[in-house]
């Protein structure tokens, strides 16, 4: 072979290697893409029932229960306006406060329950996980314009 | 009036700061030698007034002047002294104080290794120096003032975030600034090589030590980060692909490939446009981490506030220092030449190969990093992009790169004849696949990337090995060997080590770590490994500013106590925060982690419970890498002038 017949081979190559590469990233990418969704969007059934999400907002008032043995915990995530039940096995973040803001990551099982694989920890006290925030925020602004149309 | 006093110190330094950058760049421009004699004492009034300013922020925070607003809002009168020094650090502020501090600091040592080079050079290089100190110095002072009075006078301060009140905190945030900081000098020097129209070897063998040197700083602060969070974080991971971290990687790795790079264009004259587009890229990705972390936008123990215009600001300094750098590449670069020619199949190929790979890999880390707020931005939803994808990634890149790092350092230079590899070099290939193999065969639950991850570093280690035995068999003094090996030869051969132990320990902690959460009566036992936790009870244990429960639980070999592991959950009493402390038996074989959950009723409480093989390999690894760094960074042979003018 020539030297300009080993260029374009080694072209050809590099051109295919790059291109099996990319496609390999971009599909691990797109299926590890985490998406949230407020407690609202999740009654309003526009969470995803096969793959995994986050949903964010309060820990209700009174909602944690404890299993008599094991460490599974059940708690409703609220942005004021829905609620999502969630369950949960493991140890619990150190913030994981009744009234506080908190973000779980997992699927929704056919019986209309969250069960998380993760529960996440915010850092601060004062700090609040801005997703949560954004749900909280939107369910507000959500029943606000619901107040105002209903005159 | 300290206060007061510091924030006058800081309108100086910006002074300074401004005078340094038109006298440098300015004076260099014309060739007014007269004016180039100034920047030395601009450089000097600039260290000085950030200095004083950073003393006086200390200062309020160890005599807890809760006047001063930042000290109100992040410090408290039970802190501990240690934990006031680093206070100074520990909020938005205070850190970036310290990030100007150390490039002013940077910019003090660049000034007086430089004494002896071309005038010209000195004050263009530090001129430039001068802008960056510029935008960080109006970025304190405009948005970020960390001498504002707080009125009235709070009688008490809010304490310091608990987790931060750790050791770590002394090291971590200075060291990995020093990194981050440090990659500015091999920016400056480009930006006036390229102002010059001339990137030459002088300029190559000058950017190396620096780089060497920051990147063995990024190193051990991002490896300090990493250990920090594993036993703070109380989840026993090391890696989150937290953004935060991920701000401080993607410099790593650039600067990885441009220290290699610059080291190539150093002896071969090489790769000249390539080490200089790293370095403006190396530190332009520092200047976006310290956009993500500091702009608030992320939710993490790194974002202390959210405050729109900062961000913006970063940001609009970001593309101005990026675009302008890029711009005048993009004017400059053909007038720079690329320098000696080289094939393929060569070091230089190799080499040239091996950075691509990083700056690949930093790329996908760049993707998953900034596309989930680029959409939160946009308004285009909510999501994070999950470990996996990092993972999936990056993997396969590294150990690409591995496998590229033994023949590199073997190979000619600009072209080799293409040729079977020599027969000792296919046994040491077999013989790490069959290392690989023969642990992935007895050990049960390996997968392939386990036998990958092994394999790659058997085959580093054996290729260090004989490139090792190679050197020996040739007849040397030993004044020479001494010098060669604690200099930039064994330098590199203790980081490519340390690169494979970084490897086993991921592999292997990857693979047969274990984790189990679990709930304990008093009385009751549990399996870790080879050995058994017994949960004691539970003790009150008062601190000095907060309340902990403590856990008391024996570790029992085949009957015998080997140690009591006492894992702590705190009640911080400044803001009532709860924090676990961990207890950790370590040795460099295995980590046994206990974690203290909170109480589920009936005596009983939640545990956490590790078992980590060769975790502790990672962190030695990276202090391997460091060190190597360090070694081939003060290695006089390149260092000095002595040579190059003999």
């Amino acid at each position: 072979m020539t030297a300009r017949q080993w260029r374009l081979l080694w072209l050809a190559a590099a051109v295919l290697a790059v291109g099996a590469a990319t496609t390999l990233v971009l599909r691990a990418f797109e299926s590890n893409l985490v998406f949230f969704y407020s407690p609202t969007q999740v009654a309003a059934h526009e969470a995803p029932t096969t793959r995994a999400f986050r949903v964010g907002g309060l820990v209700q008032q009174g909602s944690v229960q404890r299993a008599s043995s094991g460490l599974t915990v059940n708690f409703v995530v609220t942005d004021g306006a829905h609620q999502v039940p969630v369950r949960y096995t493991g140890m619990l973040p150190d913030l994981f406060r009744e009234g506080k803001g908190v973000v779980a990551q997992g699927r929704l099982d056919g019986s209309g329950w969250f069960v998380a694989q993760q529960v996440l920890a915010k850092h601060d006290e004062n700090y609040m996980p801005p997703e949560a925030a954004a749900a909280l925020q939107a369910a507000r602004a959500g029943a606000g314009t619901q107040v105002a149309s209903q005159p | 009036m300290i206060a007061e006093l510091g924030h006058l110190a800081l309108a100086v330094a910006l002074a300074a700061s401004v005078a340094l950058a038109l006298l440098g760049l300015g004076g260099g421009a014309w060739q007014q030698a007269a004016v180039m004699r100034q920047v030395s004492n601009m450089v000097a009034l600039q260290m000085a007034a950030v200095t004083l300013a950073f003393g006086a922020l200390t200062w309020a925070f160890v005599a807890t002047d809760f006047s001063v607003a930042l000290v109100a809002g992040y410090a408290h009168s039970a802190l501990p002294m240690t934990y006031r020094f680093t206070a100074v650090w520990g909020n938005h502020e205070g850190s970036m104080l310290l990030w100007v501090w150390v490039l002013a600091g940077w910019t003090s040592a660049l000034a007086w290794r430089m004494r002896g080079a071309h005038a010209v050079q000195r004050a263009r290089v530090l001129g430039v120096m001068g802008l960056i100190g510029i935008g960080f110095l109006a970025f304190l002072l405009f948005t970020s003032n960390p001498f504002l009075r707080a009125w009235p006078v709070p009688a008490d301060g809010q304490g310091m975030n608990p987790l931060l009140q750790d050791p770590g905190m002394i090291w971590h945030p200075p060291l990995l600034y020093m990194g981050y900081v440090g990659l500015v000098v091999a920016f400056a020097y480009t930006v006036a090589g390229l102002l010059q129209g001339r990137l030459d070897a002088a300029w190559a063998r000058a950017i190396r030590p620096w780089t060497l040197v920051a990147w063995a700083f990024l190193t051990v602060g991002i490896a300090l980060g990493s250990f920090w969070a594993y036993y703070e974080l109380g989840w026993g991971g090391w890696w989150f692909w937290d953004p935060v971290e991920n701000a401080s990687f993607m410099p790593w790795l650039v600067a990885t490939a441009l220290l290699h790079s610059a080291a190539m264009a150093d002896a071969r004259g090489s790769f000249r446009l390539w080490t200089a587009l790293l370095a403006l890229l190396g530190f332009a990705l520092a200047l976006l981490g310290t956009f993500i972390v500091r702009s608030g936008v992320l939710s993490s123990v790194h974002a202390f506030a959210s405050d729109p215009g900062r961000g913006l600001f970063i940001l609009a300094f970001l593309v101005l220092v990026v675009g302008g750098a890029l711009a005048l590449y993009a004017w400059r670069a053909p007038a720079v030449g690329a320098g000696a020619s080289f094939q393929g199949w060569s070091r230089e190929g190799l080499l040239f190969g091996q950075t691509l790979l990083l700056m690949v890999a930093a790329a996908s880390v760049l993707l998953g990093t900034l596309y989930p707020m680029l959409l939160d931005a946009l308004g285009l939803g909510k999501l994070s992009v999950g470990p996996p994808y990092f993972e999936a990634v990056f993997a396969p890149l590294m150990l690409l790169v591995m496998a590229l790092m033994v023949p590199g350092p073997l190979l000619a230079w600009r072209r080799a004849a293409w040729a079977w590899p020599s027969r000792g070099w296919l046994g040491a290939a077999a013989l790490a696949l069959a290392l690989a193999s023969a642990v992935a065969w007895w050990v049960p639950g390996a997968s392939w990337a386990t036998w990958a991850g092994l394999a790659m570093a058997a085959w580093v280690v054996l290729g260090v090995a004989r490139h090792v035995l190679q050197w020996l068999s040739q007849p040397l003094p030993r004044a020479v060997r001494w010098r060669t090996l604690r200099g930039a030869k064994g330098g590199m051969w203790l980081a490519h080590l340390g690169v494979a132990v970084f490897a086993i320990g991921v592999a292997v902690v990857s693979t047969w770590g274990h984790e189990q959460d679990l709930r304990l009566r008093p009385g009751e036992e549990m399996a870790v490994g080879d050995v058994r936790l017994r949960f004691d009870g539970i003790t009150m244990a008062p601190g000095p500013n907060y309340f902990a429960i403590r856990a008391s639980l024996p570790m029992l070999q085949n009957g015998q106590t080997l140690t009591t592991l006492q894992p702590e959950r705190r009640l911080y009493l400044a803001n009532g925060q709860t924090m676990t402390e961990v207890a950790i038996d370590r040795s460099l074989w295995r980590d046994v982690y206990v974690a203290l959950g909170e109480s589920v009723g009936n005596d009983a409480f939640a545990f956490r419970v590790h078992h980590k093989p060769l975790v502790n390999w990672i962190w030695l690894g990276c202090l391997m890498m460091a060190l190597g760094g360090l070694m081939a960074a003060v290695d006089r042979r390149r260092v000095g002038p002595a040579e190059g003018t003999a």
